[in-house]
C-alpha cells in the first residue's frame, strides 16, 4: 500500500514541532526612549541623579536609591571597563553569533551602571575583568534606535582598570 | 519630551520548542501522516482517540491500535466567525468535538461547515486530509472535517 511506504520511507513519529509565539506592542516608555534615540545617533545616553548624582544608562527614568525622577541627561563616551564576564559555548537554537564568544558587563566611563555588551577583537581566553574596552558601531545608515546599533566593545589598548574603581558595581 | 516622543515597537517573542511523542501519540501521528485515522484499545475495551498511554478510566496500559472513522458525530461545537491569524482556517468554521466512527471519545477538530446554519450537534461529518506531499505527523495533518455528502 501506498500509506505503508511513506512510513518506511519517513520512519515514525517522534517528535512534534511546538512553537510557542508571543506577540507583544512593546512601548519602552519616555527615558528608555531617550537612550534608544540616543543609539541611533551613535551616542550613549544616561540620565543623572539630582540627588546622588549617579548616573545611569540606559535610565529608567528614576534613581533606585532616592526614588526621585532623573532629569538631566548625559552624554557618555565610547570607552568602558568590563566588570563580569561569560565566555559562551553552548550552542543554543536562534544562535546568531558563531561560539564562541565574551557576553560581558560594560561600565561606560562615567556611568554608575554597567550593563550587557558583546566583547569581539580578541580571543576568549584572554578577556579578563578590568579590561578596557570601546564602543564599535554599525556604519552610520544602518543606526537604528535600538541596541543593535552597538556592534560590540573591543579592547581599547589602555591598561587594565584598577579593580577599585568598578568592585561597587559587581 | 512629549508623550508622542517615547518609541513603538512590536516585539515577537518565540521559542522553538519541540517534544518527543512516545509510540502510543506517535503512532497515532504516523497515521495521521499516512492519512488515516487511528485510536487505541482501553483496558475496558473502548477506544479512545486521540489515543493515550494510559486509559483514563482505569489507568491501565493502553493496548492495541485501533482504525477509526474516516467519519464521526459531531458531539458538540462552537462556531468562530472571525478567525484569527493562529486559526488552522483563514475563514469562519467550527470547532468541534467529532466522536469518530469505531471511538467512545470525542476528539477536538475543526468542521468547514459553511455557516453556523450548517451544523447541528448529532450531524455526520468526515475527514479532509492535506496533500499527502504536506503532511508531517501533526494535527494540521487533517485540513478539516467536512458535512458528510448525502447526510441527513
Amino acid at each position: 500500500m501506498a500509506d505503508e511506504t511513506t512510513t518506511e520511507e519517513l520512519g515514525p513519529v517522534t517528535t512534534l514541532a511546538t512553537p510557542i509565539r508571543l506577540d507583544f506592542e512593546f512601548t519602552p516608555g519616555i527615558a528608555l526612549s531617550r537612550f534608544l534615540r540616543g543609539l541611533e545617533r551613535g551616542k550613549f545616553v544616561g540620565q543623572r541623579c539630582p540627588k546622588c548624582g549617579k548616573v545611569y544608562v540606559p535610565s529608567r527614568g528614576s534613581c533606585p536609591t532616592d526614588g526621585v525622577p532623573t532629569t538631566e541627561e548625559v552624554e557618555l563616551g565610547n570607552a568602558g571597563t568590563v566588570t563580569t564576564y561569560c565566555v559562551v559555548n553552548v550552542p543554543f537554537a536562534g544562535q546568531s553569533i558563531e561560539i564562541p564568544y565574551i557576553c560581558a558587563q560594560v561600565l561606560l566611563d562615567g556611568a554608575n551602571l554597567s550593563f550587557m555588551g558583546l566583547i569581539q577583537e580578541i580571543p576568549t581566553d584572554e578577556i579578563r575583568m578590568g579590561m578596557r574596552v570601546e564602543a564599535v558601531w554599525v556604519d552610520p545608515e544602518e543606526l537604528t534606535p535600538t541596541l543593535a546599533s552597538v556592534k560590540y566593545f573591543r579592547p581599547n589598548g589602555e591598561p587594565d582598570a584598577d579593580y577599585e574603581t568598578y568592585k561597587e558595581y559587581l | 519630551m512629549p508623550e508622542s516622543e517615547a518609541l513603538h515597537a512590536s516585539h515577537v517573542l518565540e521559542y522553538p520548542y519541540s517534544r518527543s511523542v512516545g509510540p502510543v501519540i506517535g503512532a497515532f501521528l504516523t497515521g495521521l501522516r499516512d492519512g488515516k485515522l487511528t485510536g487505541v484499545r482501553g483496558s475496558g475495551g473502548s477506544v479512545i482517540v486521540p489515543p493515550t498511554e494510559y486509559d483514563p478510566t482505569t489507568g491501565d496500559d493502553t493496548g492495541e491500535m485501533v482504525d477509526v472513522g474516516p467519519g464521526g458525530v459531531v458531539e458538540s461545537w462552537a462556531w468562530v466567525s472571525d478567525p484569527l491569524p493562529k486559526h488552522p482556517l483563514a475563514k469562519p468554521f467550527a470547532w468541534a468535538l467529532i466522536r469518530l466512527d469505531g471511538a467512545d471519545t470525542a476528539m477536538l477538530h475543526v468542521v468547514d461547515a459553511g455557516g453556523p446554519d450548517k451544523i447541528a450537534t448529532g450531524d455526520r461529518v468526515t475527514v479532509r486530509f492535506r496533500p499527502a506531499a504536506e503532511r508531517i505527523g501533526a494535527m494540521a495533518d487533517i485540513e478539516s472535517f467536512v458535512p458528510e455528502v448525502g447526510a441527513s
